[in-house]
């Protein structure tokens, strides 16, 4: 191996790390706040992708329907919960989280019809599209058992995830898609070529993590996230509403993924069924940060970018080996380190 | 004891009722997948079978019904449409399927119930030590379709060849083809770098096979993604010639591609390239026919391979049921044997796809005429003799 060659990889290993940057954030995010490891993030990504695929044809996306579906099936429920509950009076504000706000991008959608927007409107309205996906799936999904175990938590977004990938089919299709080029840009950096599209995933990969940091640091309700993230009942009492911390982590996480997909999609084909294995990838990024740290996370998820491009040099058909065989020695370094603490018993 | 001879009587009647129960029409029962993810293929054999049974639905004076299920690209339905097809339908022949998994599952019921099997999918079949399988299949092998590009290659003076391929079974076949032929003389085999059908870069892979310099590099991936390592392999100044299977014949294969996929030679059956084959050839006759057919029935035209196993399924079935009727009345036990007997008696039957030529030993009856080499010129298939 040269040091050219060493530098091509390192470029490629940062460019697929900082994807995996940006979802591992997002389920770090989202366990930390409502301990839901959230198995159908990779599956939101290629949505995304897939979703502006299909407005880049002028065809009308499948997120739509799927959408449509997810808003119908949670209004439902919260209406019938608040009857149950008596809340008569709480019925059209929740209406109009849960009904009229996920219906207006989708309506926006159906209303273009086949006309072929700019690039950047594009963009925006593919976010709009997959944004309310996480949290009406959390409203339908999780909160019944928000209060289980994290392992029976765990099991249900393993089972989501195979929803999701059987609905991908179904809304999508089995073909594969790729986007349009976000940018033709090439910078020749001591004579390696870095495309531009490489540029902006990592840009997008440090400019999203430094919101998060801003987010959590400055703001009320990212206090109010990291209260819940580290003591729900505490929070509670604080008053703080859980539902809600959990509503907002499942949106921030949405919109991670839906970046990461509007990255990718141009760099390789997506097809439905391809975000399993980028969650999962991010997964072992986020378990190197120990599910909690932002900062270790985002290393971590580099690391495994970076050995994954190395892995498919010396080894290409063991790459997948390598990459989730390092979770070995990680998980027993971490067993030595972490402090053990059985799951903490509500109240 | 009165009992055991009370139930073997019954089962008598109910054996000669079935052997009386000869049809008035000779029966095929074809199965397709028309939902699930095999479905983009599915369609295409379903189209290839409306032609051929525009082409021909009767012969030697009998009318043939022709009777169709959907297996969902699953297995289990498979088996199911194959049963119900069988003892239901009573059909004296089964066509079928789209994908691999279900086409073997259709094999073992066509076995078990003594049915002749035409199978339209590449699939494994062994035949057995003591008496002959139930079945044929149409395709051309996986190592005959590596064969034939990379006896191409040899004959373009290419020494050597890189080879990138998918990581699951069918970038073994490929690479294991190539390797196979590496003693013929043929070209050496320089690397062997795999990827999955889901990943996101292939840059590493593209690097390690240009580090041992080349002359052609060798596709083993499929579909789509098969024009990922392409892209990759151009855009880092990789100048020399490409190589594939028909498993790259697809529209979006060189939609994706572009500029990198030009000039990217595969084997492929001649049905894709019929018209522009020469008059000499044994596909060209019946391959226009199929073609034009298919066009009326369909609208649109065949761009691809898979509408032509149907097509040629049905032309063994036609030879085969007209020396079968000679011996048999169509729904009965004798009529099948006899079916599946001149099934393997077929020799130098022209099909869209190959010259067939069935023995006892191999479910397989092609040879390397199946198979000829295209070039990808403007975005258009073109047919290098």
């Amino acid at each position: 191996m040269t040091a050219q060659i060493a530098a091509i990889l390192t470029i490629d290993g940062v460019a697929t790390g900082a994807i995996y940057v940006l979802i591992a954030l997002g389920f770090v995010l989202i366990f930390s706040v409502t301990r839901i490891i959230f198995v159908p993030f990779g599956d939101i990504a290629a949505f995304t992708a897939l979703t502006l695929a299909a407005l880049e044809t002028g065809q009308v996306p499948g997120t739509v329907g799927l959408t449509v579906a997810l808003a119908i099936l949670a209004s439902a429920m919260e209406v019938v919960s608040l009857l149950r509950s008596g809340q008569r009076d709480r019925i059209p504000r929740r209406l109009l989280f849960y009904l009229v706000l996920p219906l207006v991008p989708a309506a926006l959608v159906w209303a273009s019809g086949s006309i072929i927007l700019p690039m950047p409107l594009r963009i925006v309205l593919s976010l709009a599209l997959i944004l309310p996906i996480a949290p009406l799936l959390d409203r339908i999904v999780y909160r019944p058992i928000a209060d289980a175990s994290v392992l029976l938590l765990l099991t249900v977004s393993v089972a989501l995830h195979f929803a999701l990938v059987g609905l991908g089919l179904l809304f999508f299709g089995p073909e594969g898609v790729r986007t349009k080029s976000l940018t033709d840009y090439t910078m020749i950096l001591g004579g390696i070529p870095i495309s531009g599209q490489t540029l902006l995933i990592v840009i997008a990969a440090i400019v999203f993590a430094a919101l998060l940091f801003v987010f959590f640091g400055f703001t009320l309700s990212g206090k109010a996230l990291h209260a819940t993230a580290v003591n729900r009942t505490g929070a509670r009492l604080m008053g703080v509403r859980p539902e809600k911390s959990g509503t907002i982590a499942f949106l921030l996480g949405s919109l991670l993924a839906g970046v990461s997909g509007v990255l990718i999609a141009p760099v390789n084909t997506i097809f439905y069924d391809s975000g399993f294995l980028i969650g999962l990838k991010a997964f072992v990024g986020a378990i190197m940060g120990g599910m909690v740290s932002f900062p270790l996370t985002a290393i971590g998820a580099l690391c495994v970018g970076i050995l994954e491009s190395f892995a498919a040099f010396y080894s290409s058909a063991f790459k997948e080996v390598i990459v989730f065989a390092i979770l070995i020695p990680v998980l027993v370094a971490r067993s030595y380190t972490a402090v053990h603490s059985e799951e903490e018993t509500e109240e | 004891m009165k009992k055991k001879l009370a139930f073997t009587l019954t089962l008598l009647a109910g054996l000669s009722a079935t052997a009386m129960a000869a049809n008035a029409e000779i029966r095929v029962g074809f199965v397709t997948s028309l939902s699930g993810p095999g479905a983009s293929i599915g369609t295409l054999y379903d189209k290839g079978m409306k032609a051929a049974y525009a082409y021909q639905d009767e012969v030697g004076g009998e009318k043939i019904k022709l009777i169709k299920l959907d297996d969902g690209s699953d297995p289990a339905a498979a088996t199911q449409d194959a049963r119900k097809l069988i003892q239901q339908e009573k059909v004296d022949v089964l066509i079928g399927t789209a994908t691999a998994p279900s086409t073997t599952a259709m094999m073992s019921v066509a076995d078990e119930l003594h049915v002749p099997f035409i199978a339209v999918s590449p699939v494994k079949i062994k035949p057995p030590k003591n008496g002959h399988l139930w079945g044929v299949a149409v395709p051309q092998t996986p190592a005959l379709m590596v064969k034939v590009i990379v006896d191409r290659m040899a004959r373009e003076g290419i020494k050597n060849t890189g080879y990138i391929g998918f990581s699951d079974s069918w970038g073994d076949l490929v690479y294991e083809g190539a390797k196979a032929q590496e003693d013929n003389g043929d070209p050496k085999v320089t690397s062997n770098e795999r990827f999955a059908r889901t990943d996101t870069t292939v840059t590493a892979q593209a690097l390690k096979v240009m580090a041992t310099n080349p002359q052609a590099v060798l596709d083993g991936a499929s579909a789509t993604q098969a024009a990922l390592p392409l892209l990759e392999l151009r855009k880092r100044g990789y100048q020399g010639p490409f190589f594939g299977t028909p498993a790259m014949l697809n529209d979006d294969f060189i939609r994706v591609g572009g500029d990198a996929a030009e000039g990217v030679q595969v084997s492929a059956g001649p049905v894709v390239v019929t018209e522009q084959l020469p008059d000499d050839h044994f596909s060209k006759k019946i391959g226009t026919k199929f073609h034009e057919i298919y066009h009326k029935v369909n609208g649109g035209d065949a761009k691809d391979g898979f509408s032509g196993y149907s097509f040629d399924g049905w032309l063994i079935f036609l030879a085969a049921a007209e020396k079968a009727l000679d011996k048999a009345k169509p729904g009965t036990p004798e009529f099948h044997q006899a079916l599946m007997d001149a099934i393997y008696d077929i020799k130098d039957l022209k099909g869209v796809h190959a010259i067939y030529n069935f023995s006892q030993d191999s479910a397989y009856g092609v040879d390397e005429r199946s198979l000829v080499v295209v070039k990808l010129v403007d975005g258009k298939w073109v047919y290098q003799p």
